[in-house]
């Protein structure tokens, strides 16, 4: 099996490394601190001190109050429990707007309340990934109960203008919520400024384990629980605290936060040289998403006339790991849904491959990569009955 | 991540016959680039109908060039006739299995040297021919292919036709006209087990008897115009059949059916004899 030492990890948008400090500071709550933050006594109620300094580093991130951050088990449950808690504080409204491009976690629960007899709006993207704010504010109804939007995308790192956003979804006096899972670290978000309701983040996405996550719920805006019980999280998320991941995600978010302007200039900067390097040696490629709208970290460019799995197994070879929007990776036998909602030609939206980096990548690493990639396309072009189509 | 055997993987990354093969006289295609994989093969096929060589160059996943290198492999050196026999299933056990979501792969494989056994027979492509009734408007998958694969598979649900041949996959409103395809095959093929007692002669003994006029005396009949006859099916005194390879699509299909296969029946088995086509 592949370990760390040989592999060249780019696929920092799937999942991150948990941090060597989280690992540290969680090490403890899974040992002598075991405690229940609910007890009456001093050895389980210490780890509420714990839990409130996560939850102090969470909010800190967010530019949130602590008591706005509501700990969940992964990014889904918070943007599951954020549809959930606007839907049922107002019955009466019973039309909600969203995207084509969001994940699977949102577009799942809009089809629930489909089904449940709500309208959904979603709407579409440009051929950069971009939805349009007129045709948002058009679709906003007396009923409109909830619009939700990612803020960054997972396939094409595409940023939604999402000030603007709430902006307009705010004049009309609708909830927000976001979907902020790909850009908390990696985008400067300030909900002191930014006037959303909620917002959605997940901790194996910013160096935290899996299966931790947060919800962030502007003070003042009603709410309904999505795990019913307990009266952990003040009512809101039932369910004894996950005390070690809590930790974790606290740690997480303070060194995203310490880290953010190396994700942005460093991470960014070999981002851009695999982009160059690539687009330079091989032919027949392009790049999906927005580039002046765009995470830091996330490269997503199609080659031609090849499909993505084969690809991502060429990669493989070099211990190299990447992902792709190819139907032949998702189960779905039709590429994904993001770059299809792009209207992405065929050609080349089953050859896409997404370069998700992450800061413990090196120069190195990319300049890897830059070296074995023409190989592999041309390789894989050789055997394709496309390749003769392409334009010399 | 899918779990491929050795064999997958070492003919994905090492594909035998990849490529262009430049004095090809039989070509075959299938798939397309909106299904996400395509596989064109080429042959050379000599004046005795044996394969001496053949290429492909596939667009597609590990198991769809997997699957490319496999057929290529399995059918040099044989005789066009005796290639035209390989199923999708020979593919997929030379690779020693495929993931189930992936056999589809190997489908297109069988397709694309049905397609050229068509050709070499100077019969169009299927498309043309369009034969069949098309069920599923996403993957151009005709009735015909969905119970062509689900007879040779013994694939029972919808979600095993998608894994076999895509059909259903992308925006599934063809499922429920899957479902019905597949509710009717098996129940053609359900009073197969039943004994119903007929004068003189039991459904069982029909059988035998239509099986081996079909196999001894249809078949090698059949086999000089390049054709070929399976029994699909005996329910009372209806016989299903299939004809393939010249037969198939060809418009003097009927007439085979009628003038040879069920006049022959009729005469050597039972008079009251209704042949069909699957
Ligand atoms: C944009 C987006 N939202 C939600 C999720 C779901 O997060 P989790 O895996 O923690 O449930 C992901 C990650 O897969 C994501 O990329
Ligand atoms: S018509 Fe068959 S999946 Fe769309």
């Amino acid at each position: 099996m592949a370990d760390v030492t040989d592999v060249i990890y780019l696929d920092n948008n799937a999942t991150t490394r948990v941090a060597p400090e989280v690992v540290e500071a969680m090490l403890p709550a899974f040992g002598p601190l075991y405690g229940n933050a609910s007890s009456m006594h001093t050895f389980g109620g210490q780890m509420g001190h714990y839990i409130a300094t996560a939850r102090e580093q969470v909010a800190g991130i967010l530019g949130a109050d602590p008591e706005e951050i509501i700990f969940t088990s992964c990014g889904s449950e918070s943007d599951n429990a954020a549809w959930y808690s606007a839907t049922e504080t107002q019955p009466e409204k019973r039309h909600v707007i969203t995207t084509k491009v969001e994940h699977s976690a949102v577009l799942a629960y809009g089809h629930y309340l489909e089904d449940k007899g709500y309208e959904v709006t979603w709407l579409g993207v440009d051929d950069k990934g971009q939805i349009s704010l007129e045709e948002l504010e058009r679709a906003i109804r007396p009923d409109t109960a909830l619009v939700s939007m990612m803020y960054a995308n997972n396939e094409t790192g595409t940023i939604f203008p999402i000030a603007k956003v709430a902006e307009i979804v705010k004049s009309h006096g609708v909830q927000l919520h976001v979907d902020a899972v790909q850009a908390v670290g990696k985008e400067v978000i300030d909900l002191s400024r930014l006037p959303i309701d909620y917002l959605a983040l997940s901790g194996h996405k910013l160096h935290a384990p899996k299966g931790i996550g947060a919800l962030y719920v502007r003070r003042g805006t009603r709410f309904r629980p999505y795990v019913k019980g307990g009266h952990q999280e003040r009512g809101r998320r039932a369910g004894t605290e996950n005390v070690p991941y809590i930790i974790g995600l606290g740690k997480a978010c303070e060194l995203a936060a310490s880290n953010m302007e190396k994700e942005r200039t460093q991470v960014a900067a070999l981002r851009d040289r695999l982009q160059e390097g690539l687009l330079a040696a091989i032919p027949h490629c392009k790049i999906n998403g927005d580039q002046a709208h765009r995470l830091p970290n996330t490269l997503n460019i199609s080659f031609e006339a090849v499909e993505g799995e084969a690809l991502l197994l060429q990669l493989d070879q070099y211990g190299i790991c990447a992902s792709s929007g190819s139907a032949c990776t998702s189960g779905s036998l039709e590429p994904s849904h993001v770059l299809r909602a792009m209207g992405v030609p065929f050609n080349y939206a089953h050859g896409s491959v997404r370069f998700s980096l992450s800061r413990y990548n090196t120069g190195a690493e990319i300049e890897r990569v830059i070296e074995v990639m023409p190989t592999i396309v041309s390789e894989l072009r050789k055997i394709s009955p496309f390749a003769a189509f392409l334009k010399k | 991540m899918w779990e491929y055997t050795e064999t997958v993987r070492d003919h994905f990354l090492h594909p035998r016959n990849a490529g262009v093969l430049e004095d090809a006289n039989v070509i075959g295609e299938a798939g397309s680039l909106a299904c996400g994989d395509a596989l064109k093969l080429m042959l050379k096929v000599n004046e005795q109908g044996i394969i001496e060589d053949a290429k492909f160059q596939t667009f597609g996943c590990a198991s769809a060039i997997a699957s490319s290198s496999a057929l290529t492999e399995l059918i040099k050196g044989k005789h066009m006739d005796e290639a035209a026999k390989l199923t999708n299933k020979e593919i997929a056990e030379y690779l020693g299995g495929l993931p189930k979501e992936k056999m589809h792969c190997s489908v297109m494989g069988e397709e694309a040297l049905e397609d050229a056994v068509r050709h070499w027979k100077g019969l169009p492509s299927k498309a043309h021919a369009e034969e069949g009734r098309l069920v599923c408007k996403c993957f151009g998958v005709t009735d015909l292919q969905i119970i062509k694969v689900a007879k040779e598979n013994n694939l029972t649900t919808v979600e095993e036709v998608t894994d076999f041949i895509k059909a259903g996959g992308a925006c599934g409103s063809c499922k429920d006209d899957i479902q019905s395809i597949l509710d009717k095959l098996h129940s053609m093929e359900k009073p197969l087990q039943e004994i119903r007692p007929v004068p003189r002669m039991t459904n069982v003994q029909r059988m035998q008897k239509v099986m081996t006029i079909i196999n001894e005396d249809i078949a090698p009949r059949l086999a000089l115009d390049g054709g070929s006859i399976e029994l699909v099916d005996v329910d009372g005194t209806t016989v299903v059949v299939a004809l393939r390879g010249a037969c198939s699509g060809c418009s003097a299909s009927q007439l085979t059916l009628k003038n040879l296969v069920e006049k022959t029946l009729r005469e050597q088995v039972d008079s009251a004899i209704n042949v069909v086509e699957a």
